[in-house]
């Protein structure tokens, strides 16, 4: 890809806990096109929401980041000092939060909500230009300029949420991080919520991750996806080759298990239970759930390789090395 | 034959506001619906929030009362049921809610939610009876006993404390089960399983299920027939084949049309539709005509009755008053399919 | 995360004994009172009672050697009648306490569960009590009794104790009414006081025990104020009549600082202890409220 916008490399995150580290995120590296929609989907569990809040250095203990870079145009947020990511966050990268309606300070307007960020940032000081670009954000998350005098619970979960895709835009940010941005919202409510996050979006040409667990919003919404499981990626390619051919098993079952509204068929749910991510199985962390495990799986784990242009698999089965030794 | 559950134009005013101001909502009007009782069925009841699917529930269940109208089971209105009648009824229809953290209480094991109906209820005479029937039960939701015995709650996956509740509810051996959003709140992997078991209880047990959801998806794949509610009305019924695969009333359509598909090469198409005000005042006439792409006079003034738009489901809309009306007495949307 | 601990109420109990970081608000509270409650029970094994009776030894004498905080206008041992008193100041504390908590958890349980006439009733009376001040009504019943001893104080502010725990158990009872295991239980078939017995109770336990601790400082104060004013038991030991007959006998004109500073100074140890156990439980119910979900 062209120089990418946002790289991870080898991102680890733990919970510390008396019984023990939890891995949350265990080794998690991609890399992030300017301008593109990538989709993180996992179960819960699979360290996805961890990894969101890693990227923006908004966790707390006990979550600890143990290892890894993440560079946002090459500079390593990881490294930075706190006031140094302080002004990144908002700016350059920027999150609407899992939940983010229900964060929206009661008490306040919506525009001094949103004159918070700039007040934070040291941005338009003017107060027309203010009154300008709230009213100009509002307008391009599908809003009227009046909702920036009304307070939050005088909106609608789908009016909140927009206002705060409004929030997270309003610096310009490259890349914005979108943690189940339409969970509690009605299906038509998602549409136009989604559809708006897709238009600022190309507006500003920022990159967009999209959490969640729904397959069915990541296809009408991604570029490309990346299926997470026990706090690794399985599997990341084009949306729609991760459909019409996923390769890792764990990811064809999670497609064969969406519901369908073509035709009546059997349910076909993923037998087994989500991993201890405390003790995480050895080897590949979904060998004891998976149909196609043989003989390298509970001992060694795959790692991500490249098994075509732009499509990556963690699995034995199409891993080059373990082929050719089991062939031999 | 008496029919099972008979819900007769219920309908179901909030009033709230304190000393001088008294604000009624609205939350359901005139719904009626009937489980015969011949064959398990499964109904579906979808709506977005404020559609009052949830009140409807709690009226089925009989946690609150009806303001207008009536419900009965086997015949008797439930607000005239003596102790022997209400202790059946409250065995015989029982519940499957959508937060599977919520209903267990943290203090107990898992068991105690297992373990209290049967005592409660009489079903076994020893322990080791009573355990014999926990463990079927569990085995019949596809649970190990004793990899789910003996835990708390929080110690177990979202989709092992669903299909517990599922469990629980059969050991009752219920005749209607009311599934509240069921698996809204379980991870998209683990929602197969949980409404597999619950298609078992309509196969091999012959329960009849009202499945309340708003992810029409899996309405299509579980249900036979379905009640599209908006703002406490039936915009539409008839079986889940007709009403969402040829959808007739404009809501409907709207939202079979915002389902995201699973498919890469099936995006959401046409226009982002109209934004709905929070408060949209009760004008009087049908509830959707404020966001109606086909709206006309006559929407404004009164609510349309429903009409029979094919021989498995009917509309609430003035778009097809050239179809006969249903008749108002109360009627299952399958019955349309078998007229006895 | 379904993977993380979350800490419950019954395995938060256990865990709390096999933890090493046990809460420092807690432990350094705890550790207060068990200090002064074995300078209490120990020390009054420890010494010869009659120390502390009239006219034991020479009167007015200032801190020395042998008698440790000196002697009273009436010649007892200052350190003698502080050992016998604390006790017995203690024990009103704890059992009007008990008696406030466990009227009060009564009262709170039925209001907030079944609500309608009985909420009602329950409310007014408690609210009518809370307005009135709690002291007006103590003073007016001490004075109505002749004979006033440890175990009659203790009744006289229990009578009040119940006030707040059954406004705070209430609020608690509403909330936890509407958790979704209580329509649960209802569907098993469970209903009435057995459903406020075996699903709420269980769960109120960590607000009973904050409530409890506050109850206790409260009632310690109330009945400090009512021996002050000289309203206690004329003749047994207590910190607060300590003070009042310091007071009496002008101990504060003459200097006498070793009579009344002494039971202030345990006054204030009780009270920090309470303050900081109660905070300390403050934090535990709270953490195990944040990390639950």
């Amino acid at each position: 890809m062209t120089t990418p916008v946002l790289r991870v490399q080898d991102l680890h995150v733990h919970y510390r806990t008396a019984a023990g580290p939890v891995k949350a995120v265990n080794g998690v590296s991609f890399d992030l096109a300017p301008g593109e929609r990538l989709g993180l989907v996992g179960e819960s569990g699979s360290g996805k929401t961890t990894m969101a809040l890693a990227l923006m250095r908004m966790l707390e203990q006990p979550a600890r980041i143990e290892g890894g870079r993440v560079l946002l145009d090459g500079v390593d947020l990881l490294a930075l000092s706190e006031e140094q990511m302080r002004r990144i966050r908002f700016d350059r990268l920027s999150m609407v939060p899992q939940g983010a309606m229900n964060s929206l300070n009661p008490v306040m307007r919506i525009r001094d909500q949103m004159i918070e960020i700039f007040n934070a940032h040291g941005r338009h000081p003017d107060k027309a230009e203010r009154r300008e670009r709230i009213g100009h954000l509002l307008e391009r998350v599908g809003l009227k300029r009046d909702v920036a005098d009304r307070y939050p619970h005088e909106l609608s979960g789908g009016m909140k949420q927009r206002v705060c895709i409004a929030m997270a835009i309003a610096l310009r940010p490259q890349v914005i991080i979108a943690d189940e941005p339409t969970s509690a919202l009605d299906v038509v409510v998602q549409r136009q919520v989604m559809e708006t996050l897709g238009a600022v979006q190309k507006d500003l040409n920022a990159a967009v991750i999209l959490v969640g667990h729904d397959m069915g919003l990541m296809a009408q919404f991604a570029d490309r996806i990346g299926v997470m499981y026990a706090g690794r990626l399985v599997e990341l390619a084009p949306v729609r080759q991760i459909f019409s051919a996923p390769q890792h098993p764990y990811t064809q079952m999670l497609i064969a298990s969406i519901p369908s509204l073509e035709e009546k068929r059997l349910f076909k749910g993923i037998p087994g239970v989500a991993p201890s991510l405390l003790n995480p199985p050895s080897g590949c962390p979904f060998h004891p759930r998976c149909p196609a495990a043989f003989a390298p799986c509970p001992t060694i784990n795959p790692a991500l390789e490249e098994t075509d242009a732009g499509r990556w698999v963690a699995c034995h089965l199409h891993s080059e090395a373990v082929l050719h030794d089991s062939r031999a | 034959m008496t029919p099972v559950l008979e819900v007769r134009a219920v309908g179901k005013v909030f009033r709230a506001g304190g000393f001088f101001k008294r604000d009624a909502t609205v939350a359901l009007k005139d719904f009626s619906m009937t489980i015969a009782g011949d064959r398990p069925v499964i109904t579906a009841i979808a709506g977005e929030s404020g559609s009052g699917k949830t009140t409807l529930a709690r009226l089925l269940l009989g946690i609150i009362e009806p303001s207008m109208g009536e419900i009965r089971y086997h015949g008797v209105n439930l607000k005239a049921m003596n102790g022997d009648q209400r202790r059946r009824f409250r065995q015989e229809v029982q519940a499957v809610f959508q937060d599977p953290f919520e209903v267990y209480n943290p203090f107990y094991h898992v068991d105690h939610v297992l373990t209290t109906p049967v005592a409660k209820f009489g079903l076994a005479r020893t322990r080791d009876e009573a355990y014999t029937l926990i463990e079927t039960a569990l085995h019949q939701v596809g649970l190990r006993p004793e990899e789910t015995l003996g835990r708390y709650p929080h110690q177990l996956s979202g989709g092992q404390r669903q299909r517990i509740m599922i469990a629980r509810a059969l050991l009752l051996r219920p005749k209607i089960i009311v599934a509240d959003e069921p698996v809204s709140m379980v991870d998209a992997s683990l929602r197969a399983t949980i409404l597999e078991s619950l298609l078992k209880l309509k196969q091999e047990f012959g329960i009849s299920l009202i499945y309340i959801t708003h992810d029409l998806t899996t309405a299509y794949q579980l249900c036979d027939d379905i009640y599209i509610l908006y703002r406490g009305t039936v915009a539409e019924t008839g079986s889940v084949e007709q009403v969402i695969k040829q959808p007739k009333h404009p809501y409907t359509q709207l939202l079979v049309s915002s389902i995201p598909l699973p498919n890469p090469d099936q995006r959401w198409g046409g226009d982002v539709p109209a934004m709905s005000e929070r408060n949209n005042g009760s004008g009087g006439g049908c509830p959707f005509a404020a966001r109606c792409p086909h709206v006309m006079e006559r929407c404004h003034i009164a609510p349309p009755p429903l009409y029979q738009t094919s021989a498995e489901s009917a509309a609430a809309c003035y778009l097809y008053d050239d179809q006969p009306e249903l008749r108002q007495r109360p009627v299952a949307a399958h019955d349309l399919l078998n007229p006895h | 995360m379904a993977t993380i601990q979350t800490a419950l109420p019954r395995q938060t109990a256990r865990r709390a004994f096999r933890l090493r970081k046990v809460n420092p608000l807690l432990a350094s509270g705890m550790v207060i009172l068990l200090a002064l409650i074995l300078f209490a029970v120990g020390g009054g094994l420890l010494i010869d009672h009659s120390y502390a009776e009239v006219g034991a030894f020479l009167p007015r004498q200032t801190p020395n050697a042998e008698r440790v905080l000196g002697t009273d206008s009436q010649g007892r041992d200052v350190l003698a009648v502080l050992i016998l008193s604390t006790p017995n100041t203690l024990m009103i504390g704890l059992v009007a306490g008990i008696a406030g908590i466990a009227t009060g958890t009564i009262l709170g349980l039925l209001s907030g569960f079944f609500g309608g006439w009985v909420d009602t009733v329950i409310r007014t009376i408690t609210d009518v009590f809370i307005t009135i001040p709690g002291i007006a009504i103590l003073i007016v019943i001490a004075t109505n009794i002749r004979n006033i001893d440890v175990a009659v104080m203790a009744l006289i502010v229990a009578s009040l104790a119940w006030r707040f725990p059954a406004r705070a158990i209430r609020a608690q009872t509403l909330s936890l009414r509407e958790r979704g295991y209580i329509q649960i239980a209802r569907l098993n078939g469970v209903g009435g006081l057995e459903l406020v017995v075996r699903e709420v109770l269980p769960n109120l336990l960590p607000y009973i025990a904050a409530s409890f601790v506050s109850t206790v400082s409260q009632s310690i104060l109330a009945t400090i104020g009512l021996e002050a004013l000289g309203l206690g038991p004329q003749n047994e030991y207590t910190l607060g009549m300590m003070i009042y007959w310091a007071q009496f006998y002008g101990a504060i004109l003459r200097g006498m600082w070793w009579w009344w500073t002494p039971p202030i100074v345990v006054i204030v140890l009780i009270f920090v202890g309470l303050l900081l156990t109660s905070a300390g439980l403050d934090e535990f119910v709270n953490t195990r409220l944040r990390k639950v979900k």
